[in-house]
């Protein structure tokens, strides 16, 4: 069963213009996602994506102005506000971004949390060194910091860990240490929702790859197809996004991420897709299953 | 430990010079406005006897203020009688200034401890609970009330208090620092402290408004941080956070504003003191200033220059004690 399942979620900001006119910037649209207990499923795609905001809405902490449509299912029950409430900090932890979600005036220790020795052995095997608890977080460097902000998700019993961006600011070691946590957590039967764009240690520990366009899954792929290469992936966004990373040639593609706002009607990447259709331009596609994958594509192979 | 004793040595040092430069200035610019004003000293000097002067008396006085002599001359001759603690005679009181200054200061501290005190703490509170329901009603009425004592004057406010309060409802004296026809030696502290409540409320409704919209402000951005939206992922909620996250990032901006502000309740116990008639150290200046008592004017500017520089001292040193980003850089 899945530990966490998103079906057909959308969130737009109620945004109020001149007078009183007021506007609903749709930032996510028709999301699928599930997270089953015992695997990592890496979120993939560029910045202005919604993949924060995807973390927020689980979470049920985005800003008062946001409005939430469509269906989140945590151990198969609708996750309803209360709900979130209840869970948050407790079977649903969060690894924030950066070191400004640290209080700065309160020292890591008390911030990190949980019980003292389970704080040592944590930050012990981060290669933090113990005086680290009796610092303020202006004090930590960024690798630093990014380690404790791992700690403080890590030290909870959450079942469901969703970690943005954990590793940008650490070494490869410090990051391979960090990802390598978060596996050993996944084999033990918790579930790792992981936003990065360290895409190419996503594919390593990863068991499936979201890839998200313009507030949107277009798929959801078994990593290995993403280490197999193009002819494994299923949407021409995947297939254009693998042939981007420098490995792989650094060959970009025409045109932008639509802003939220300004999305096209039909199929988010029509516009900038070597394949579309007119149906494409007309109608957003369904999700389909194809070969064991995810796509959201009229002309997913 | 010997470390943090010398670092604080260092600072104490630096503000020492910093407040003497401070206080040489002031003496000097406020020197050069008496010496460029027409008030004549001695003359007010003699006016205040009553008496008539010998043209001897007279020329001794002259001598004594330096008449004749070029300013500068006088300026030293006076900064040398100030640096060994006399403030000279007022006019108007015939006695001492610096007996003056410490007798009617010691009214004016109550006054403006008072205020102060109250200005803080309902400010503070007021601001915190601004922050909380922001945008909603509690907050668009206490921001209404906050616009308001913050525009209107204080000496007219007082004025409105002594009406209702004194006259219509007879609940607090009209004036004076103890009840009239009752030696200052005689009254108790508790008609001192009934004295003085009327005033220091007027006085600390000046202020309040400051701190309470300061405070607002502050907790509106602290609750919009990412740090308290991570306390939220985490679980923490309403007073709790509250307490956790907020009060301390508070803290620090609303203390910093509170002992700023030594100078606005100086001035503004100057009104206060004059419309409650009130002993202090507020009245005596305005009397100094409308008799033209140039030793108790120059006597009560300096001192009220050292009072405020002393606020800001403790503000800055309080900081570093508050927050451990500045304690860490600091020198």
């Amino acid at each position: 069963m899945n530990l966490l399942e998103i079906q057909d979620l959308s969130v737009s900001f109620r945004m109020y213009g001149r007078g009183l006119e007021q506007t609903d910037l749709q930032v996510i649209s028709g999301l699928h996602l599930a997270v089953r207990p015992g695997e990592i499923v890496a979120i993939a795609g560029s910045s202005g994506s919604g993949k924060s905001l995807l973390a927020s809405a689980i979470l049920g902490i985005l800003p008062g102005n946001a409005a939430v449509y469509g269906q989140m299912l945590y151990k198969g029950e609708e996750l309803t506000p209360q709900r979130q409430q209840r869970l948050r900090g407790s079977e649903i932890a969060l690894v924030p971004q950066s070191v400004a979600y640290l209080d700065p005036l309160m020292k890591v220790g008390p911030q990190t949390g949980g019980p003292a020795e389970k704080r040592r052995s944590l930050f012990k095997r981060f290669g933090l060194p113990t005086q680290t608890e009796q610092l303020y977080p202006f004090q930590l460097s960024g690798g630093m910091a990014r380690r404790v902000l791992v700690s403080t998700a890590l030290i909870t019993d959450a079942k469901l860990i969703i970690a943005d961006e954990p590793t940008p600011g650490m070494s490869l070691d410090q990051a391979l240490e960090a990802l390598r946590l978060f596996r050993e957590m996944a084999d033990e039967g918790k579930a790792v929702l992981l936003i990065t764009h360290d895409i190419d240690l996503a594919f390593e520990f990863a068991d499936r790859v979201a890839v998200f366009y313009a507030g949107t899954t277009v798929e959801t792929a078994p990593a290995s197809d993403f280490k197999t290469g193009p002819e494994a992936l299923r949407h021409p966004y995947s297939k254009a996004l693998w042939r981007a990373l420098p490995q792989n040639g650094f060959t970009p593609i025409e045109g932008f991420q639509p802003y939220a706002g300004s999305l096209p009607k039909g199929c988010l990447f029509a516009p900038r897709c070597p394949y579309k259709t007119e149906q494409c331009i007309k109608e957003v596609p369904p999700v389909q299953e194809v070969r064991g994958g995810e796509v959201r594509c009229y002309h997913g192979t | 430990m010997r470390g943090a004793g010398k670092r604080l040595a260092c600072i104490f040092l630096g503000y020492g010079v910093k407040i003497l430069s401070l206080l040489l200035a002031v003496s000097l610019l406020s020197f050069v406005l008496v010496t460029a004003s027409p008030v004549d000293p001695v003359q007010q000097y003699i006016l205040g006897l009553g008496t008539a002067v010998s043209p001897e008396q007279r020329a001794q006085l002259e001598a004594y203020w330096g008449v004749g002599q070029p300013p500068a001359q006088r300026y030293i001759g006076w900064l040398s009688r100030l640096l060994q603690g006399d403030l000279g005679q007022s006019a108007l009181y015939r006695r001492p200034v610096a007996d003056i200054i410490g007798e009617r200061f010691q009214n004016s501290l109550a006054l403006m401890l008072c205020a102060w005190v109250l200005s803080g703490l309902t400010g503070f509170g007021l601001g915190c609970v601004m922050g909380l329901y922001r945008d909603k009603w509690p907050d668009k009425i206490l921001k209404k009330v906050c616009y308001i004592l913050s525009s209107v004057p204080t000496f007219w406010l007082g004025l409105v208090f002594l009406l209702v309060f004194s006259v219509w409802l007879k609940w607090f004296p009209i004036g004076f620092s103890g009840p009239i026809g009752v030696q200052s030696s005689q009254v108790t502290w508790g008609q001192k402290l009934y004295h003085l409540i009327l005033p220091a409320f007027t006085l600390s409704l000046m202020s309040f408004a400051n701190i309470a919209l300061h405070t607002r402000q502050k907790l509106v951005d602290v609750l919009n941080s990412e740090y308290v939206l991570f306390a939220r992922a985490r679980g923490e909620q309403d007073w709790a956070l509250l307490r956790r996250h907020g009060l301390r990032n508070i803290l620090l901006p609303a203390l910093t504003l509170q002992f700023a502000s030594f100078a606005e309740l100086f001035g503004g116990s100057v009104m206060a003191e004059n419309v409650f008639s009130y002993p202090g150290l507020g009245s005596a200046a305005a009397a100094a200033g409308l008799n033209s008592d140039v030793p108790l004017l120059l006597g009560v500017t300096l001192f009220s220059a050292l009072f405020v520089c002393t606020g800001n001292l403790i503000a800055n040193l309080l900081y570093g004690i508050v927050d451990p980003q500045i304690q860490e850089v600091a020198p």
